[in-house]
């Protein structure tokens, strides 16, 4: 068999039982001895990732150690939280349901977004769900411009480009969304003396697909190194309920459903793994593009809209830069 | 409107919007995507500025770097949006318009 046909998704296995044992080793390390906190407060959101962060931080920590937050709001999909009690429940960990919706609203969340939807879909208004997407970006060679979806009270929807304007004051806006939730969590871990767990996986930690000083904080972020297939197989092994695994990747920001697919990765989420690995290795598109069921002039886009959103994302993970060294601290 | 003129006015605005006015050497033919000088909200910032400049649509099936990736061809493209793609290619042998400057 030539390399070239060699080349599979089996390039992403992990041993999972070692790699459990060792993501436990570097969060007990992490949490007790590097920040000398008491355990870890984690936002779940009945996704697989934080539900990953969950098991890992109770199998590290002891259920005892483990606080699990549930922050939906006015826009969350009801299975996140009756997803998220099932994962506290089956872990034996204790949980916390804050209701960020009326803090949003005091900030003025809903308000400022729907504004800017206005602005370009003056007909929006009350019962009118929304979200933005991003257009297919695989297909041919292109920019990556956002367009706002409405959908009516009576089910109709409506795609329209979305202003500059438009597009800068959704994100702001829904933007309280990520950092309401942080601002609860910091709230428990200061009660506490806990340590906030991130849950980015490497794909939204490489491509940035956060909100800084939203999501995007934490003291340690335990499975930002594995690819999302990795925190699968992880999953698998560690027993995460089917329901969980098999849930469909949500941003679970906006009314209308919104996947991470058209929000941010223009790819299913298996096969933008495999490029991110491809482009980290060094693998010529040429040689990834059968395995990932691409062409190669497909996976060379691929691999320049990953460095593209690597330069972005260099802003989102800069923490405070200093004109001169303290060198005290 | 002069091919020249509106490279002008595509330069000011490139260097003011996305080189916070601090790097007046961008080049026609230089490429924003590697540049890394457009990120997708410069896209959105680039379309709504055409538009509302020089009255032209950006259709979706436009917003390609063919179209939109340099000083050059953004020139090239308005020239053929504005109905003057004809005029103006004889103007770019003159150096105010490079079609290949991306290639």
């Amino acid at each position: 068999m030539s390399p070239r046909t060699a080349l599979s998704f089996d390039v992403l296995h992990v041993d999972a039982a070692r790699e459990t044992e060792r993501i436990a080793a570097g969060i007990r390390d992490i949490v007790f001895n590097q920040l000398r906190r008491k355990g870890a407060v984690i936002g779940v959101s009945g996704g697989v990732d934080s539900t990953v962060v969950a098991f890992l931080c109770t199998r590290a920590l002891g259920p005892k150690r483990v606080l699990l937050l549930f922050t939906p709001e006015t826009d969350s999909a009801p299975e996140s939280l009756r997803l998220g009690r099932i994962v506290a429940e089956y872990l034996g960990v204790r949980s916390v349901v804050e209701d960020i919706s009326s803090i949003l609203r005091e900030a003025r969340c809903y308000a400022r977004r729907d504004e800017c939807v206005r602005s370009v879909v003056p007909e929006y208004g009350e019962g009118y769900k929304c979200k933005i997407v991003l257009p297919n970006l695989i297909e041919a060679e292109r920019y990556a411009i956002f367009s706002v979806v409405v959908q009516t009270p009576a089910g109709k929807t409506k795609k329209v480009r979305l202003s500059p304007e438009a597009y800068l004051g959704i994100v702001a806006a829904t933007n309280f969304k990520q950092r309401t939730r942080k601002m609860i969590e910091y709230y428990y871990a200061d009660l506490f003396q806990y340590a906030v767990a991130g849950t980015p996986n490497r794909l939204e930690y490489d491509q940035g697909f956060f909100v800084k000083n939203g999501d995007g904080a934490a003291d340690f972020k335990p499975i930002a190194h594995l690819y999302k297939s990795q925190v699968y197989q992880l999953a698998a092994y560690l027993g995460v309920p089917e329901e969980i695994q098999s849930r469909s990747p949500t941003t679970d920001t906006y009314s209308l459903h919104q996947s991470q697919e058209e929000f941010y990765f223009s790819l299913p989420l298996e096969k933008m793994d495999l490029c991110l690995y491809g482009k980290n290795q060094g693998i010529a598109a040429v040689d990834l593009a059968p395995a990932v069921g691409l062409e190669p002039e497909q996976v060379e886009r691929v691999y320049r809209m990953i460095e593209a959103k690597r330069k972005v994302a260099h802003y989102l993970r800069s923490s405070a830069l200093l004109i001169a060294p303290v060198e005290a601290v | 409107m002069e091919s020249n003129f509106i490279v002008q006015q595509l330069r000011s605005f490139i260097i003011e919007n996305f080189l916070f006015d601090q790097d007046g050497n961008v080049k026609d033919e230089d490429s924003f995507l590697q540049g890394g000088i457009l990120d997708s909200t410069g896209v959105l910032e680039l379309v709504a500025f055409l538009e509302e400049k020089y009255g032209i649509t950006v259709e979706e099936g436009e917003l390609t770097p063919e179209n939109l990736d340099s000083i050059n061809n953004i020139s090239v493209y308005l020239s053929r949006k504005m109905g003057r793609g004809q005029e103006e290619e004889g103007e770019s042998a003159m150096g105010a318009v490079n079609p290949g400057g991306n290639k």
